[in-house]
């Protein structure tokens, strides 16, 4: 098994992960399952990341601890934001979102 | 004063703007904490003083970036484009300090971290703004859109803020991870994120890794589709607009918009103009749905803002066509038309929000009747606003669709150009419905509350600008013109179709396209 076999292996990996994440925000209703399936999108695109480092050197690499960070704080205001709205309406249901006309 | 990136400090010195106004957003913060609990009231002024001075400190800095200093090829650009959009910018940040002052007062609310977060949005603005490098561009994005996130939320004891915060917190984190996908694959393609040098790998392109390059394109695209809320990527635009305090909706209107699009002119127009074939079809089609649906559907809004929201999306779709012109003068008709529209799109939310009153409620179509003779000033500012947005003489909004009509012709892109005309045609309807409504009905007597002295000395602003521009759109087009040809590009790397050459490409892709 030759690196670059892995390589390949590991970016169909990622665009599999970035699709299930895809699919599952768009239909789950649940604003947290929502916003844990935003999270996956960006790990998937972590994974790419560091297989490319391989090819291209570190810079990938580096990248990647920006992506965590900023998804750290990005999960902060996310959830801050869930809980205002679980305040109101007692559900996080995003059907039941609907004092705003879609 | 020229910069080597080869020494670290001098990127201080080409992020001074950016430096000065977080140190702003961090001072507030600290004026804020330790003023807390005096009888003086939460900060009293400093804050918004300190604010205004941040934002005011840093059109100083930009400028003399802008005319003082040359850069080597960075992480950073130095150059005229990122100076004009640091410019549009920081004013309209200017003016939504100040309407945010008479918010605070209206609804008594504690918005010392209001200030903070705006300044914070304001400097993720700045960063996408002169990002040269593609890491740069998603931070930037990051910093900005977090930042609007909870303004969108700010007003807690309001269900529908929570609601449009939400909403607009998912979608914007799922764009951003669409963006960050974009740019993933783009280092895969090119072995590098620096723009220049993405520029120069993809003239050159090997074949190998076409597909890589294909799907990192058109995945940064639909990312930014979604934040400058371009048709099919708009569905979040009018609800997120509508639950925002209105202070913060013209905000959110123009600040992430103007950011956006600079950002997408520099990628797109500039850096990516060899991968042309692949994005310029789906800019067309962008820019064709985006002027033609928002306009159908506003058509039928009664919420006045919910209306505005539906027509800031439709201006969305004018502005693509100068990232479709592809050209200089495409990129500087879009700058032109950003200057105007950060203008009158504030202007316009601004009077919503005076019209509204204190909570946010009056914002029908009736609410507006007789406005004009209630509340004269008033009532002549809006008309002046909804006038530059229909596109009327003697307008700023006017002139920046000639402009933007102009680059489409140059280009050959006449199917746009007919469109933008068009669409423009059917939006006098819901614009003039509120003129209609503010002159030609009798009103309900009920009292709207006189703004303070920030809401008018800004409003008055806002009128001025629009007004300025359409009567002598000359010199502001003249400087927009050269920073639209001065665009930072790499000289080290050999790129025969730089600035120049490269957008003919485009413009031909672009008519074969679809």
């Amino acid at each position: 098994m030759n690196a670059g076999y892995l390589a390949d292996l590991a970016l169909v990996l990622s665009a599999v992960l970035f699709a299930i994440g895809v699919g599952g925000v768009l239909v789950r209703r649940n604003a947290i399952i929502v916003f844990m399936c935003v999270e996956l999108m960006l790990n998937a695109v972590n994974l790419s990341l560091v297989t490319f480092s391989r090819l291209h050197g570190i810079d990938g690499q580096i990248i990647v601890f920006f992506v965590i960070s900023v998804a750290a704080a990005e999960a902060a205001v996310g959830l801050a934001l869930i809980l205002a709205i679980f305040r109101h309406y007692e559900t996080v249901d995003l059907e039941a979102f609907r004092r705003l006309r879609w | 004063m020229t910069l080597d990136y080869a020494s670290q400090s001098h990127y201080l010195i080409a992020l001074l703007p950016e430096g000065i106004v977080t140190l702003g957003a961090f001072a507030v913060l600290l004026v804020d904490v330790f003023s807390r609990g005096r009888d003086s009231g939460p900060g009293g002024p400093w804050l918004e003083r300190i604010s205004v001075l941040s934002l005011l400190g840093a059109v100083a800095a930009s400028l003399w970036l802008g005319f003082a200093v040359e850069a080597e090829p960075g992480l950073v650009a130095v150059d005229g484009f990122r100076l004009s959009g640091n410019l549009i910018l920081l004013g309209g940040s200017l003016l939504a300090v100040l309407y945010a002052v008479d918010y605070g007062h209206r609804e008594g609310l504690h918005i010392g971290e209001f200030y903070a977060l705006l300044l914070l949005a304001t400097a993720g603005m700045m960063v996408l703004v002169g990002a040269q490098d593609l890491v740069l561009v998603f931070l930037g994005l990051e910093l900005m859109s977090i930042a609007v996130y909870v303004l969108t939320g700010f007003n807690r004891r309001d269900p529908r803020s929570a609601e449009a915060g939400l909403k607009y917190f998912l979608v914007g984190a799922f764009a951003s991870a669409f963006v960050l996908y974009g740019i993933a694959l783009l280092y895969g393609a090119t072995g590098s994120t620096n723009l220049s040098e993405v520029m120069g790998v993809v003239t050159a392109r090997t074949a190998e890794g076409s597909v890589l390059l294909a799907g990192g394109v058109l995945l940064l695209l639909i990312g930014f589709a979604y934040k400058i809320a371009a048709v099919p990527f708009h569905m979040w635009t009018p609800d997120a607009y509508e639950g925002a305090p209105t202070s913060v909706t013209g905000y959110m209107a123009v600040g992430v918009k103007a950011a956006a699009f600079v950002a997408l002119l520099r990628v797109f127009s500039v850096q990516l103009a060899p991968a042309a074939d692949f994005w310029s079809g789906v800019v067309w089609w962008l820019a064709m749905l985006t002027m033609i649906v928002p306009n159908l559907v506003a058509l039928v809004q009664n919420n006045v803002k919910r209306m505005l929201a539906y027509s800031s999306v439709a201006h969305a779709g004018y502005l693509l066509v100068g990232v479709a012109a592809g050209t200089a003068f495409g990129r500087a008709a879009s700058l032109f038309y950003l200057a105007a529209y950060t203008l009158m799109t504030l202007g316009a939310f601004a009077v919503v929000y005076a019209v509204a009153g204190k909570g946010d409620r009056r914002m029908t179509l009736a609410d507006f009747r007789g406005l004009g003779w209630r509340r004269p000033a008033l009532g002549f500012a809006l008309l002046v606003f909804l006038l530059s947005l229909a596109g009327f003489p003697p307008t700023g909004g006017f002139v920046g669709k000639l402009f933007l009509l102009r680059a489409a012709i140059d280009a050959d892109q006449v199917s746009l150009a007919v469109t933008l005309v068009l669409t423009s045609l059917i939006s006098y309807y819901y614009y003039f419905r509120v003129v209609w409504k503010m002159y030609f009905e009798e009103g309900a007597e009920q009292a709207i509350a006189s703004p303070g002295r920030a809401f008018r000395f800004s409003t008055a602003v806002c009128t001025g600008g629009v007004l300025l521009l359409g009567l002598l759109p000359g010199p502001a087009l003249r400087a927009f013109e050269r920073a639209g040809s001065e665009v930072a590009t790499s000289e080290a790397i050999e790129v025969p179709a730089a600035a120049t050459g490269a957008p003919t490409v485009g413009a031909e892709a672009a008519g074969s396209g679809p």
